[in-house]
């Protein structure tokens, strides 16, 4: 058993790191507060852009000379994985979720014998996949500098995106992010930006027809990669959230099962003090005994 | 019958304003000034660098936009822009300063004719505006 000193320092060790895990608890609370609110300020954006997208979309008859960014490059062997994860660590099973995603999603490509780029954003995920895919990976972006996901760092990316897809270097292009739905919940998303996958939810209002100044095309053209912005802004907006999320509920964890061990190692101290003093009075009262 | 609309201008952080008591907007529309006014047909169009004018019947706002797509339906504007400011919001110095950017954009060698009619269009306006 361990020395009553011992088990002294260890009750101080754990309970300063549960001070710790406490104070990031809240922070991640206050944190999340905001990033929650701004995910939901930036949703009409986004889906208003889907909707003009989507009505255009519909417009242009021709597909062969729709823009590639919106029917693709008529192949599917080169596939690009923008894997967005945070930047800091301590927030539970957030970027591993991601990663496992990212990672079927890879193993899947590679057996039907197609080539995988991968872009990472944030560096935890660039950690993690850099042992296995490291020779994949052909760009490495991360805004730790920045300190809110904000819209300038998403056309950044975007405009990356774009330029490789004008160079032809690939064909497919999907994202991966976590999806906010509540503090404990949060999904692990694939989603497609190039080609885009137009959804028709709601198809009955779609009949609207628009005049388009200038032609659907030109329009299109200029809208798409804005839409591969906004559509990442979304992303980095869901991430945020989800990553305070992810933190807030792993640090609440953290301190709860700090309490539980701090409760026990009392326990243990208590009855190792309590057993030297009982092993004193024995020797005293034999040491009088044999008097 | 009353001759209002509609207006919501958003951009990817937040609304950037909202309101329902609009006579007329004038959008800076790629192909020429746009004015809109009620039962418009439904149009979609989008901005070059210029000031959108919203006209109410008690006031006029401006702001400057340096791109941007309007989609005009069911007598509901949207106006979706990254970049946008309140003209009165806007200093004298920060329009210095934002012409300077613009006129470096201009001077970049090896852009086609649609940037660099962008990039002359922003500093005509931010020049008015000053």
């Amino acid at each position: 058993m361990a020395s009553l000193d011992d088990l002294k320092k260890r009750i101080m060790s754990v309970k300063s790191t549960q001070k710790i895990t406490k104070a990031m608890k809240m922070v991640a609370a206050a944190k999340l507060k905001r990033a929650q609110e701004s995910a939901e300020r930036g949703r009409p954006y986004s889906e208003k852009m889907n909707n003009i997208i989507l009505n255009l979309s519909l417009g242009v008859a021709d597909k062969e000379s729709a823009p590639k960014l919106l029917s693709g490059s008529g192949k599917n062997q080169i596939h690009l994985c923008v894997v967005m994860t945070s930047d800091r660590g301590l927030c539970g099973g957030f970027n591993a979720n991601i990663i496992k995603k990212a990672k079927n999603y890879f193993s899947d490509v590679t057996k039907e014998g197609k080539e995988i780029k991968i872009i990472t954003v944030g560096s935890k995920g660039n950690d993690q996949l850099k042992r296995l895919y490291g020779d994949k990976i052909i760009e490495n972006i991360s805004f730790k500098d920045s300190k809110n996901a904000n819209f300038f760092d998403a056309e950044k990316v975007g405009k990356i995106i774009i330029e490789k897809f004008d160079k032809e270097e690939f064909d497919i292009c999907t994202i991966f992010f976590n999806q906010f739905k509540n503090v404990i919940t949060q999904i692990p998303q694939a989603q497609q930006i190039i080609p885009l996958n137009a959804v028709n939810e709601n198809q009955e209002n779609l009949n609207e027809s628009y005049e388009f100044e200038p032609d659907e095309d030109e329009i299109l053209n200029n809208l798409l990669p804005k839409n591969i912005s906004t559509q990442i802004f979304k992303a980095m907006l869901e991430n945020s959230a989800s990553e305070q999320g992810a933190r807030m509920s792993a640090m609440d964890n953290a301190t709860r099962n700090a309490g539980e061990m701090v409760d026990k190692l009392t326990i243990e101290y208590n009855r190792s003090r309590q057993a030297a003093i009982t092993k004193e009075l024995i020797e005293i009262i034999s040491g009088a005994e044999s008097l | 019958m009353s001759e209002e609309f509609k207006i919501d201008i958003v951009n990817p952080e937040k609304y950037f304003l909202t309101k329902d008591d609009v006579i007329e907007v004038i959008v800076p529309a790629f192909e020429g000034e746009m004015g809109i006014l009620k039962d418009h047909i439904s149009i979609i169009s989008f901005l070059k660098p210029g000031v959108i004018t919203v006209r109410t019947k008690s006031n006029d706002e401006k702001f400057y936009v340096e791109d941007g797509i309007v989609e005009f339906k069911n007598n509901n504007l949207s106006v979706l822009t990254s970049n946008i400011i309140n003209i009165k919001d806007l200093e004298k110095s920060k329009v210095q300063d934002l012409i300077k950017i613009a006129e470096a954009e201009a001077n970049k060698s090896g852009m086609n004719d649609q940037v660099k009619f962008l990039a002359d269009q922003k500093i005509d306006t931010l020049r008015s505006i000053n």
